[in-house]
């Protein structure tokens, strides 16, 4: 198959490239970039006129739900929401139920995930088993089984010992350890970000101090073990700051922040609204625009969509009862334009958190769109809506604070190893 | 910035009227006196010897308890009788699993059965918002929700009656120094309260606590915040104690009862520090030698008892209005 996409404006942050160019695609691997390679002939011509043609989107935390929770979800339905929202590589955390600490489980998943449709998935191994934070799992199984991290979702490895351990064992083999810096005693019962909102309402709130004590106790074990740690899913201005601070001091850490946080922020609870329950949980202004200056800089050094999908009667619940996630696979790259609009970013700077970089993290050849790399292509026209509704989201999960608003951009192709997976313009 | 969560009012319908008492946090100062205003009336009812008036004939007013309390549920349920509703009690305990699909499954029940009005108590903060979103959904939003406590979050009629308790005693809200006292990081009574009091123009609000006691960021909502009790009752009109919620420690928050009353407790010395016609309220039950003295639970300055007496009236009036409001 040979596939010739036309007219659009390429951009590629790997190689620093922005500009009108055609992408020539043979046997799923990208044969050309502007010239047209000698003898081509194309058996499809996608028109991309008046759109960006970028490498597809690498998300770096989306929950499929399988296996043990296909009533939420199934690969079928949230890999539908990946090709819709450009999304071509994802990882997909440990928490799914049996918990991915087996070489079978994980084989499984891979297994299930390898049509030519779906995006790639990289599962991220549970770094102890069960997530308990007793017993370590079989990381070099599981790596060989195709885990490309350890980590323990969003449960914390509550006895430092044993974190300890993990990371050195982890580092043994320099597999990287994600982990979210949250400490489950300061976090007990909170439902909310401990400020103005939480107190107003009367939610449970859990302190920044949460974080930035997990997140101590990260660093310092980091610069112990050598171990490579990505933290995820950064909430607070302090947190950033340690993290800057850290990488001045010589560790190799990197982190990640949601597009909810980017987003969102503590007052967005409105009237308890169960879809802003989020974890960590939403906090204030000023962590938010620190989040986004930080994602701007570099100090964050990637965006992904936390895609958590929950059924409505996990959701029709009092807000400290609801279950915490929202689905995001359909608005991460809407969410990536509007932050960079507003930030007065260069698109390359902004997709390259979505793309290169969160590839980087992941330690895959994906996200960029180099001559010989696989077609994994997002066309997308940055001026047309896209409304996040019951109706146009294909993800099962409905749940999102963004329900009803309109953001501009639009996937009109998404690519797949040179697989036409997504196609907007039958929609 | 943000964009999101702006939502309208859930609790005021089309017409800028009361749909649902679901918190007193942002209705207007002429909605709290117009419920004041219309309590007044009802206080006189209880004095008749035919306890009764027609105004909820034929409407059927549900209690729903999903925590127990009698004395709210004994005050609205007197309430609901003297407007001639019929009344339904349902005490639901709270199994730990899928309460909140109690809450709707239930209500989705009752509402089959024509209930006309909901009157709700829930251990979750928002669970009387989560049901009249619910029952908008639905299309059923003739029927009214009248939040009895959810949670830390609000207790509305509560905070209503003690205004009117206030200004039965003092008149004019705009000339008062009051204090709240005690375990304001587990009450909904103290949102309400600072809530009600700060709409009405009470120029200054005091909350007294130890630091553990106090939510984070307590002073946006327009508190002047003391942790030493005598300073914070130096000159205040009105002292407004809350119930130490024993029931609610999650432990580590105070080192004993005995060390707390020595500090927070209300004393016949503490109270000197007020004014001498200075009024003290608390919402009930009383933990005597924990938050009280008995000596001032029983003494001449104390409106304990009064309090109930008006709370009948000012639950009459709030689902008198509601009803009006159909």
């Amino acid at each position: 198959m040979k596939i010739h996409i036309k007219n659009g404006r390429l951009i590629d942050p790997a190689s620093k490239t922005d500009e009108a160019l055609d992408l020539f695609i043979a046997a799923g691997r990208i044969v050309g970039v502007g010239n047209t390679p000698a003898g081509f002939e194309a058996n499809s011509v996608l028109d991309a006129t008046g759109c960006i043609v970028c490498p597809g989107l690498v998300d770096l935390a989306a929950r499929l739900r399988e296996p043990g929770f296909e009533y939420r979800a199934t690969l079928e339905s949230e890999m539908a929401a990946a090709a819709a929202g450009g999304v071509t590589s994802l990882a997909c955390p440990p928490d799914t139920d049996p918990v991915l600490d087996e070489p079978g489980l994980v084989e499984m998943l891979t297994h299930r995930a390898r049509l030519p449709e779906f995006a790639h998935v990289h599962p991220v191994g549970a770094l102890t088993m069960q997530l308990e934070g007793k017993a370590l799992t079989e990381m070099a199984e599981l790596s060989e089984a195709g885990c490309v991290a350890f980590g323990q979702a969003n449960r914390a490895i509550v006895d430092t010992q044993v974190l300890l351990r993990a990371m050195m064992y982890a580092a043994t083999f320099d597999f990287p350890v994600w982990l979210q810096a949250q400490d489950p005693f300061l976090a007990r019962k909170g439902v909310a970000h401990d400020g103005e909102v939480a107190a107003r309402l009367g939610l449970v709130g859990i302190p920044v101090a949460a974080e930035t004590i997990a997140l101590a106790t990260i660093l310092q074990l980091a610069r112990e073990t050598g171990a490579r740690v990505h933290v995820t899913r950064i909430s607070s201005a302090a947190g950033v700051e340690m993290i800057v601070a850290a990488r001045a001091a010589g560790i190799p850490v990197t982190c990640d922040v949601a597009i909810h946080h980017l987003h969102l922020c503590e007052m967005d609870l409105g009237f308890f609204d169960a879809h802003a329950r989020l974890d960590p949980p939403l906090r204030s202004q000023r962590d938010r625009d620190a989040l986004r200056a930080g994602l701007a800089s570099g100090a964050i050094n990637a965006l992904c969509s936390d895609h958590t999908p929950v059924d409505d009667d996990g959701k029709q619940m009092p807000f400290d009862e609801a279950e915490v996630g929202a689905t995001g696979l359909e608005l991460l790259l809407p969410l990536t334009l509007k932050w960079a609009r507003e930030m007065k970013l260069p698109l390359a700077t902004a997709l390259a958190r979505v793309t290169s970089d969160p590839a980087r993290i992941l330690g895959v050849k994906a996200g960029s769109l180099g001559l010989g790399a696989a077609a994994d292509i997002c066309v997308f026209d940055p001026v047309a809506e896209f409304k996040a509704s019951r109706e146009n989201l294909r993800s099962q999960g409905k749940n999102t604070p963004f329900l009803g608003y309109e953001f501009p951009g639009r996937v009109r192709y998404t690519l797949i190893d040179g697989h036409l997976a997504f196609d907007g313009t039958l929609s | 910035m943000s964009a999101f969560g702006k939502q309208p009012n859930p609790q005021l319908n089309s017409h800028g009227e009361l749909q649902h008492l679901l918190t007193i946090e942002g209705l207007p100062r002429e909605m709290l006196t117009r419920i004041l205003d219309t309590a007044a009336p009802f206080s006189e009812v209880a004095e008749r010897e035919v306890k009764k008036v027609p105004l909820l004939r034929g409407k059927s007013v549900f209690n729903l308890f999903f925590e127990n309390s009698t004395r709210t549920r004994t005050t609205f349920e007197i309430a609901a009788k003297r407007l001639s509703a019929d009344v339904i009690n349902l005490n639901i305990s709270t199994s730990s699993a899928n309460k909140g699909e109690t809450l709707l499954d239930t209500a989705d029940n009752l509402a089959a059965m024509q209930a006309d009005m909901f009157v709700v108590r829930h251990a979750s903060s928002g669970a009387p918002h989560l049901l009249a979103q619910h029952l908008a959904a639905t299309g059923r939003d003739h029927i009214h929700v009248v939040n009895a406590g959810d949670g830390r979050h609000a207790h509305p009629t509560q905070g209503l009656l003690d205004m009117y308790t206030i200004r039965h005693y003092k008149t004019d809200f705009t000339q008062l120094t009051i204090a709240i006292v005690g375990d304001v990081l587990h009450s909904r009574v103290a949102r309400s309260q600072i809530h009600a009091l700060t709409t009405l123009g009470v120029p200054e609000v005091r909350v007294i606590a130890p630091k553990t006691l106090l939510p984070t960021g307590i002073e946006r909502l327009g508190v002047r915040v003391f942790n030493d009790m005598r300073e914070g009752l130096r000159g205040v009109d009105v002292v407004m104690m809350l119930r130490l919620q024993n029931e609610r420690m999650q432990g580590a928050l105070l080192p004993s009862t005995q060390e707390y009353f020595k500090s927070y407790g209300l004393t016949p010395e503490k109270l000197s520090l007020a004014k001498p016609d200075a009024i003290v309220m608390h919402p009930g039950p009383m933990n005597r030698g924990v938050e009280i003295d008995s000596a001032v639970a029983d003494g001449g300055q104390a409106v304990i008892l009064p309090q109930v007496t008006f709370g009948i009236a000012v639950r009459m009036a709030v689902m008198a209005m509601l009803a009006g409001n159909s």
